[in-house]
């Protein structure tokens, strides 16, 4: 197979699995399978069957309208997440691009690198130590994880920008620093924090799982794909199965967002195509 | 090369400054009084108070700053407020079971990305490399903590080989403490070595390209050869930054599979610590973890130069 045959087949497998979990968790507002909540405890720990598509749980919940609800918390909190990463990383990078040298751009990034010596879970563990665990924790952490990530990314795209000739031409026009950054260099970096933005959606997506499976995200009763992970952890020897649906979730939605970043760089900049 | 040493230095010791602030700042100011918010709402004034002062939590906040830090220093982490024990003795008694298994997992991601990356960068465009670049997509996808129990179902319920979980202590000897790691090594490597292979693969790759390896190979040299003599001494800055990187996920990932087997590690001890609100041995836990990953990257850099001549100016 050619290589860009190949690529774009990535890209639309990764298009249709993360496309099919969206779909999940919107289609939950409106509707799932059983009452996601609703326990039946004469039904409990029913393996896949005609009524219950994927069993059910110890309380004799359907997992399947379960991982639709899990869905949304997942996507949510990783969404918001990022929105948090961009919001407050890419002025911060196109502050440190438009000020290169100075101290402000030195400032900046020896605050990211700080950040970086807090992973997500540490700084987790830190807010729930003191406010107590929720998925806005989750939240918080996971955004504050991004915030240096898509700063960088910005200010290194920026800072080759900034050499150009239009760009010359705009500080000659009489246009100050913050102006050139919105005007022409943050459409010019758009492509690099959409596919940014679609590679920390994924790891947003393996963090809260990992949080709310230690029990630091979002609580009870609110499903989430973690939860119901550490939930079935002491059934394991006597049902397996529900072990196996959350994480395939995860897997499953995790590898779409993957493969959709990686054909999304080669659609959008063939120069940054990784080597392959 | 002192002016650089120099320079790099100055930047650990104000990256471990800003850190302990920031976590002071959190566990002990933005609570409030941490003697009430440890003892619950029911406490009375008097047990309260006892407390602040068996906790040394009296005195305004940036002389409590300075003697935590100074404490530190000196290897006191300040006593348990649940175990009434000294946190140091604690934390020594845990990174028995932390250290041991990041390292184990360190050393399987590494000798299983290091072959695994010069294998697919070697047969570039062909089956071996689209294995193994399949495989790689699949293990970055993957939580570890759900392989650890995936890896608990199929070897230690089914195929009783390995112990599910706990951990027997190096007391009986290396091997039995081994076993006990060595389900929750896999599960933390194997996600981590899938990310390794992935940057071994393309630094070798973009080296490949490099004239010197053309040269190496009109000089005689074999491909393999000239890999081995010439390609990975140069790809090694970009491996080596992802390893000290891994560091930081590994002793997090650490933190979550020591839940998923029950080891008695730092990870248990930080959330009993928070579900049992002993503040002062989350903050002292959180700051190691923290200063380990800084003082790691810092060694990174140095490493830079010992792999790099050229940076020694």
């Amino acid at each position: 197979m050619r290589r860009g045959t190949r690529r774009r087949v990535g890209l639309w497998l990764g298009a249709v699995l993360a496309g099919t979990f969206v779909t999940m968790a919107l289609l939950s507002f409106v509707w799932t399978p059983w009452p996601y909540a609703a326990m039946d405890i004469a039904q409990k720990l029913r393996p896949p069957s005609a009524a219950h598509w994927l069993g059910t749980d110890q309380f004799g919940r359907d997992v399947a309208a379960q991982l639709m609800v899990g869905a949304r918390t997942s996507i949510a909190v990783a969404i918001v997440a990022v929105g948090i990463g961009m919001g407050a990383g890419v002025p911060l990078g196109l502050w440190a691009a438009a000020t290169r040298g100075s101290w402000i751009d030195e400032v900046i990034q020896r605050g990211g690198d700080l950040v970086f010596a807090f992973p997500s879970l540490v700084i987790a563990i830190l807010i729930t130590s003191v406010f107590g665990p929720s998925a806005v924790n989750a939240i918080l952490a996971i955004g504050i994880f991004n915030i240096p990530v898509f700063a960088r990314v910005t200010r290194g795209g920026a800072l080759s920008l900034w050499t150009l000739d239009y760009i010359r031409a705009a500080r000659l026009a009489g246009k100050r620093g913050a102006r050139i950054s919105v005007e022409h260099i943050l459409p010019n970096v758009a492509n690099l924090l959409i596919v940014q933005g679609t590679i920390q959606f994924s790891l947003g997506i393996l963090a809260e799982a990992g949080l709310s499976y230690v029990g630091l995200g979002a609580q009870p009763p609110t499903p989430s794909w973690g939860r119901m992970l550490a939930d079935s952890q002491t059934l394991m020897g006597l049902a397996p199965q529900l072990a196996l649906f959350p994480g395939l979730a995860i897997v499953l939605t995790v590898l779409g967002l993957n493969l959709l970043g990686d054909g999304l760089r080669d659609l959008m900049d063939p120069r940054l195509r990784r080597q392959a | 090369m002192p002016r650089y040493l120099l320079s790099r230095l100055g930047s650990l010791v104000l990256s471990l400054v800003v850190a302990s602030v920031v976590i002071f700042v959190v566990v002990q100011v933005i609570p409030g009084d941490p003697a009430t918010f440890m003892m619950g709402l029911n406490a009375t004034p008097d047990t309260v108070e006892a407390l602040r002062h068996s906790l040394g939590l009296t005195g305004p906040l940036p002389l409590r700053y300075l003697h935590w830090v100074g404490g530190m220093l000196t290897g006191d982490l300040g006593t348990s407020y649940t175990y009434r024990v000294p946190v140091a003795g604690l934390v020594l008694q845990r990174l028995q079971v932390s250290l041991p298994l990041t390292v184990y997992a360190m050393a399987l991601s590494s000798l299983l990305a290091f072959p695994a990356g010069m294998l697919a960068a070697a047969r570039r465009g062909r089956g071996a490399d689209l294995a193994v670049m399949g495989a790689t997509q699949l293990g970055i996808a993957v939580p570890n903590f759900w392989f650890a129990m995936l890896l608990v179902i199929v070897f230690a319920l089914r195929l009783h080989w390995l112990p599910a979980g706990g951990f027997p202590g190096w007391g009986g000897g290396l091997w039995p403490g081994l076993r006990g790691l060595t389900l929750p090594a896999v599960a933390l490597a194997l996600p981590q070595a899938a990310i390794l292979t992935r940057v071994m693969r393309s630094a070798l790759i973009e080296t490949l390209s490099q004239d010197f390896i053309r040269t190496a190979r009109a000089k005689g040299l074999s491909q393999g050869q000239a890999v081995r003599r010439h390609g990975l001494r140069n790809a090694l800055i970009p491996v080596l930054t992802i390893l000290g990187l891994q560091f930081s996920f590994l002793l997090a990932g650490a933190i979550i599979i020591e839940n998923v087997f029950y080891l008695p590690g730092l990870g248990r001890l930080i959330f009993q610590g928070i579900t049992q609100r002993d503040l002062i041995v989350v903050q002292s836990v959180v700051m190691l973890l923290v200063a380990a990953v800084i003082v790691v990257n810092f060694a990174v850099e140095l490493a830079y130069v010992l792999v790099d001549p050229r940076l020694r100016r």
